[in-house]
């Protein structure tokens, strides 16, 4: 996120019409309509005011004189101010709907927007953006750039309304108009003083919003460490400092709008007062007469209260403006990844091969490469394994093949083709990863392994066999209907890494790349899956970060990351011989249970002499 | 819907505020001062339209002609009045937003602190966008009526009963008609609030839903990535999107009905007091400027009537923003602490006894029944079983994640139920197999659970655990960002913090629910070995299924289909024919070649 620049009042107002200008642009006819019965509101309100002094002048006044009136002349007033009512209330009604209307859309087109940016986006900047700041970028950021729309209409309509009522003053009498429209310039004025003040405080209070949302959404997803660890009070404690940060910026938003509020209120009474005075000198000189005056002040006591609309147009603003800018920030975030026009057409198993690769993570320290000079092929339908430390760059290595990211130098083929040449969505057509971390959709079995591709039921009936996954979900409730949940929480680890495999397997991919994919899943049940896999796998090449012996023989090359860069490579029997890293890693367990069975039997060989040994314990 | 959601839906609109203004006093902090800066500055509004009464009836239309003296004297004294009103004004606005934020921020804390007060099942029910927008964007709504809202509404009601009572004084027939006009609105509206309140918690339910679709698209972004579906999550976020907005359109719609209504019944009331207005002043009982003056009142009493209706719609968005956030602090947590009443396990290593427990997730069938288990202090034991065997609630059991539906746990021969949290997570921590870590440096991870341990112990634990080549590895070491969840270290670095978290916390018994699955089989050794040797002091249990765990183990406990069918030590359960003997066999071919 940029640092909020330090701004001039004018240029936020001018910016806040610019927004105001897009979301015009954007929704004419909405527009259009809710300004109309904005304006039709206006007039009416105005007419009301006219029909009340008709109705004073012609039909009430006469009366009191004349002590009598006709009941005719009681129903034109009757009917005269019923009339406009019913209109002001057809204007009031569209004025509301429609500004409700077009504040809706804009906020849905720009959540959509903003959305489909953050789908687009590449992952390094995903990773440079916490969960919280997006989610408030498309929730609270779009809410506060579109906030002044509510108002707007009611805006623009006393805008109609002052000239109209400027019209109907002016034709009564110029030097009271002139008094009485004095304190438009004074809005405008205090307005600007109050944008200067407002802009930065407006701004720490968003960004708090976006801080305390952060906060909340990393803590609630930490959710079980912070109970295993009992953190709950200091979690709370953390919460309370961003909470009372952003209580302490509204609070200051509040008093400068405290402030504004009841000036901007008070400036149209002082301006009836004004005409007051004015008018009734003007009366004295015989310039009006009383019931023009009457006509005027109720005029301007009348817009006293529309007036305001422009103050919460106004007001809303600074907030739009700051919202505005981090919207955009999203907006205009560059650094997708760009694609080519290259096919990967071909039907059959795809080769791979990797070209000197380099990769580090932009916002690790420099000199931190995580992969370092990794080259490696697999020629169609063969199997490579990848094996290394925790650590070592494997996960890194299977993101770049399927081209999550880019390597920094270097390249990565299928079928001889620069994966950067290839089109939109081609390479994740040829090619599926089955990540070590699985991730469920709040989606049905379906829809977590379709993913939207539209392929028959025996089609993921196979798929899910084949990921040994067909048994436990023919057991659901609805079988592939049945929901999982969010992030799949109805399902257990081992299941939900089998729902993975089988969205992987049912696009028939020509390179599977499995990332440690089965780490949760029952050795047997491995097992399982991996027979299967060798048994149908001859349409695939097949890329596997695993630690399990069993796995590992199943490939036809392996290749051994260390510190990011392969340290040996080549079939598994000579790794044992070549490789000690590698050797003393896919051992290891063998050679646990040997030492652990050596100490069993020097415990054994010791047992007689227990009693001895139990006494020293004993005495300890 | 969420369990937190069905205990706060049914709950009516009024007792929702009461309730809600009980649980925050901050609201009520200062009230009365507010409240009287309110009405003096009430007060004010009313004061112009009365001079300008007074000076048109007495100024400008009295007997002798205009009298300009006297108008300049009224004018003066109303500007006066205008001045104090907006002081009074600024003085109740800073008062309110300092009350209202002051109980909104205290709201905010409490619900987020009751969130984590939740038990796991309970949590894991909620959508996790849909809990921030209780204590975020469900607290803001709340704002925005306690700041402009609430006491307009308390402003327009003094305005209802200042023009009242000018009303009465001027001409008590025209006042009760007036009156007699407004009566059916207040029932109209009243059954309008009803339908306006429902299409409000629509309008909250359809934005928990969008947030939890833009989470997902946010989180999920390397599995969207990876199979192409962007087309397809778009899609989605956008029906959420949409639904929203449709949502919020419905609700304006009706909102928007609202003010035509008022509108006309104020037309009918200014109608009907010209008429009768007219017909008394022939009757002798009212003069022409009283009738105008009379007028005045009228629109000064539509005008707060409408502001009333106004807030009376943002109240109900209010109170559906208020509804969720007392539905969060309404939810019992089903997983109690017992606070002060509870007791606190002293130090040292653990026992723990299981006695018949049976646990069955709500709604769903049993998956444990009748567990039975002693496990001695200082025992290493190792739980294995295959998926779905209960392996998992069994360590959930252990460390009062959940709570038995049956039989009873105990640790030290305490009920598990009966010790303090403080003690419980002090002394027992169980290391899950997703080791979340938080967007901080990866020594502010390690020291989570125990803050105050320096750098030096945190390498020292590193190095125990057979970790300090690793950080050698990094190249800012401790001080090395692990990104947000701890997305910058791969899952297997991720499951070694956590360890090495869980083990800085030093408690007396480590419950491990398969935390190195993710780590290779030469680092997980090394910490198997390092925390043989670390744990003979405490008690440890550990559900692995890679078995390597149970070889070196003191016991293993076997579980299949949510009962415990073999104990004893690796090297005598392995010898006879059994589940564990088959576990063992289809691990140890995983081995080979």
């Amino acid at each position: 996120m940029p640092p909020p620049t330090k701004r001039v009042d004018p240029q936020v107002l001018r910016e806040g019409l610019r927004v105001l200008w897009v979301a015009v642009r954007a929704e004419p006819r909405v527009f259009a309509v809710s300004v109309g019965a904005s304006a039709l509101y206006a007039v009416t309100t105005v007419a009301m005011a006219r029909v009340l002094g008709e109705v004073t002048e012609r039909v009430v006044l006469p009366a009191f004189r004349s002590g009598h009136t006709t009941a005719g002349a009681l129903a034109a007033a009757a009917a005269a101010i019923m009339g406009v009512a019913l209109l002001k209330a057809l204007g009031v009604a569209g004025r509301r709907f429609y500004a409700g209307l077009m504040q809706y859309r804009m906020q849905a087109r720009y959540r959509r927007a903003v959305t489909r940016r953050y789908l687009r986006l590449p992952l390094a900047w995903h990773h440079r953006h916490p969960t919280g700041q997006l989610l408030s970028n498309a929730n609270a950021d779009v809410e506060a750039t579109w906030a002044p729309l509510a108002p707007l209409p009611m805006a623009v309509g006393v805008v109609f309304m002052l000239m109209i009522a400027a019209v109907s003053i002016l034709v009564t009498d110029v030097a009271v108009a002139a008094v009485g429209f004095l304190i438009f310039p004074a809005i405008a004025l205090i307005n600007v003083v109050y944008q200067r003040r407002l802009a930065p405080v407006a701004t720490r209070a968003q960004r708090l919003r976006a801080e305390v949302s952060e906060v909340a959404h990393e803590s609630f997803e930490g959710g079980l460490v912070v109970k295993t660890l009992g953190r709950e009070r200091a979690e709370t404690a953390r919460f309370l400092d961003r909470a009372e940060a952003l209580r302490d910026a509204n609070v200051a938003v509040g008093r400068i709008r405290g402030l504004f509020d009841p000036v901007l209120e008070a400036l149209p009474n002082l301006g009836v007062l004004a005409v007051l005075l004015i008018g009734s000198v003007r009366l004295d000189a015989g310039a009006m007469s009383a019931g023009d005056l009457v006509q005027v002040a109720y005029l301007f006591t009348l817009l006293a209260w529309p007036v305001r609309a422009l103050g919460w147009v106004l007001a809303e603003v600074p907030r739009s403006v700051v919202g505005w800018e981090r919207v955009r920030s999203v907006l205009d975030a560059r650094g997708s990844l760009p694609f080519g026009d290259g096919a990967l057409d071909g039907a059959a198993a795809a080769e791979l091969e990797v070209r000197d690769v380099r990769f580090s993570y932009e916002d690790t320290e420099e000199g931190r490469a995580v992969l370092r000079d990794v080259s490696f092929g697999a020629s169609p339908g063969r199997t490579v394994a990848v094996v290394g430390p925790t650590g070592s760059g494997k996960s890194t290595l299977t993101s770049l093949l399927v081209r999550l990211v880019d390597p920094a130098d270097g390249s990565v083929l299928l079928d001889g083709v620069d994966l950067r040449d290839v089109r939109r969505g081609g390479v994740a057509a040829a090619a599926a990863l089955v990540p070590q971390q699985t991730f469920l959709f709040d989606d049905t079995v379906r829809g977590n392994v379709t993913l939207g591709l539209d392929v028959s039921d025996e089609r993921i009936w196979e798929a899910l066999r084949l990921a040994q996954a067909d048994g436990f979900v023919a057991a659901l409730a609805d079988g592939l209907d049945t929901p999982v949940g969010e992030r799949g929480t109805t399902l257990s680890g081992g299941q939900r890494q089998r729902l993975a495999l089988a969205r992987a397997l049912v696009r028939r991919p020509r390179l599977l790349v499995m990332d440690d994919a089965t780490s949760s899943v029952d050795p047997q049940v491995e097992a399982r899956i991996l027979a299967g896999l060798r048994e149908s796998g001859t349409g695939t090449t097949v890329v596997v970060v695993a630690y399990r012996k069993a796995t590992i023989a199943l490939a036809d090359e392996v290749v051994y990351l260390e510190h990011g860069r392969v340290t040996a490579r080549g079939a598994h029997a000579d790794l044992l011989e070549r490789s000690e890293g590698y050797r003393n890693l896919v051992t290891a367990y063998e050679r646990a249970e040997a030492e652990h069975e050596a100490v069993e039997r020097d415990a054994e060989r010791d047992a007689d002499p227990g009693a001895v040994q139990g006494g020293e314990e004993a005495l300890t | 819907m969420t369990a937190i959601d069905q205990t706060s839906t049914t709950v009516g609109a009024l007792s929702t505020l009461r309730r809600g203004l009980r649980l925050s006093p901050e609201f009520a902090a200062g009230l009365p001062g507010t409240i009287a800066l309110a009405l003096l500055s009430t007060a004010g509004r009313v004061v112009v339209p009365i001079a300008v009464q007074q000076t048109i009836d007495r100024g400008l239309g009295g007997p002798g002609g205009p009298d300009i003296g006297f108008v300049r004297t009224a004018v003066l004294l109303c500007a006066v009045a205008v001045v104090l009103t907006a002081v009074c004004a600024y003085a109740m606005n800073v008062r309110l937003y300092r009350t209202s934020e002051a109980g909104l921020s205290a709201l905010r804390v409490r619900a987020f602190r009751h969130v984590h007060d939740l038990s796991m099942l309970t949590q894991s029910t909620e959508r996790r966008g849909a809990l921030v927008s209780r204590v975020t964007g469900d607290v803001d709504q709340i704002s925005t009526f306690m700041q402009s809202g609430g006491l307009m509404f308390i402003v327009s009601m003094g305005q209802l009963a200042v023009a009242s009572v000018l009303m009465l004084v001027y001409s008590w027939q025209l006042a009760l008609l007036v009156w007699a006009a407004f009566l059916p609105l207040a029932f109209v509206l009243r059954r309008f609030q009803r339908i306006v309140s429902a299409r409000y918690t629509r309008v909250r339910e359809r934005m928990g839903d969008l947030l939890a679709a833009v989470s997902e698209s946010v989180v999920g972004a390397s599995v969207i990535r990876a199979h192409a579906a962007e087309e397809r999550t778009g899609r989605r976020v956008d029906a959420t999107v949409e639904a929203h907005r449709d949502a919020q359109a419905r609700a304006q719609a009706m909102v928007a009905l609202t003010f035509p209504v008022g509108e006309l019944v104020a037309a009918v009331a200014t109608a009907a007091v010209v008429v009768a207005g007219v017909l008394l002043g022939i009757g002798g009982e009212l003069t022409a400027g009283e009738l105008v003056a009379f007028l005045f009142l009228v629109t000064l009493f539509v005008s707060p009537m409408q502001t009333a209706t106004e807030v009376l719609n943002e109240a109900q968005n209010a109170i559906a923003g208020w509804r969720r956030v007392l539905g969060v602090l309404d939810t019992v947590p089903d997983v109690a602490d017992p606070g002060e009443d509870g007791e606190v396990l002293p130090r040292g290593p653990i026992e723990v006894r299981f006695e018949d427990v049976g646990f069955g997730y709500p709604g769903g069938p049993p998956v444990l029944h009748g567990v039975t288990v002693d496990i001695a202090p200082r025992s290493r034991v190792a739980i294995v079983g295959q998926t779905g065997s209960g392996k998992t609630t069994f360590a959930k059991l252990l460390t009062r994640l959940m709570d038995p539906s049956s039989g009873r746990v105990l640790v030290d021969g305490v009920r598990l139920d009966r010790v303090r949290f403080s003690s419980l997570r002090e002394r027992v921590v169980m290391v899950p197999q997703d080791g979340f870590l938080f967007d901080a440096s990866l020594a502010d991870n390690i020291r989570y659970g125990r803050p105050e341990a320096s750098d030096a112990e945190l390498l020292l634990a590193l190095t125990e655990l057979g970790l300090a080549d690793w950080l050698d590895g990094l190249p800012l070491g401790l001080a090395t960002p692990v990104g947000q969840r701890g997305e910058s270290l791969s899952a297997g670095e991720r499951q070694l913090v956590a360890l090495a978290r869980a083990y800085v916390a030093d408690p007396d018994l480590l419950v491990l629910d398969e935390a190195t699955s993710a780590v290779d089989p030469a680092t997980e050794v090394r910490i198997q070995r390092a925390l043989e040797g670390a744990t003979r002091g405490r008690t440890a249990v550990a559900i692995a299924h890679r078995l390597s765990t149970a070889e070196s183990a003191d016991e293993v406990i076997v579980f299949d289909a949510g009962r415990i069918v073999q104990r004893g030590p690796h090297a005598e359960l392995v010898a006879v024919p059994g589940v564990y003997a088959d576990l063992h066999a289809s691990w140890a071919a995983q081995r080979t070649f």
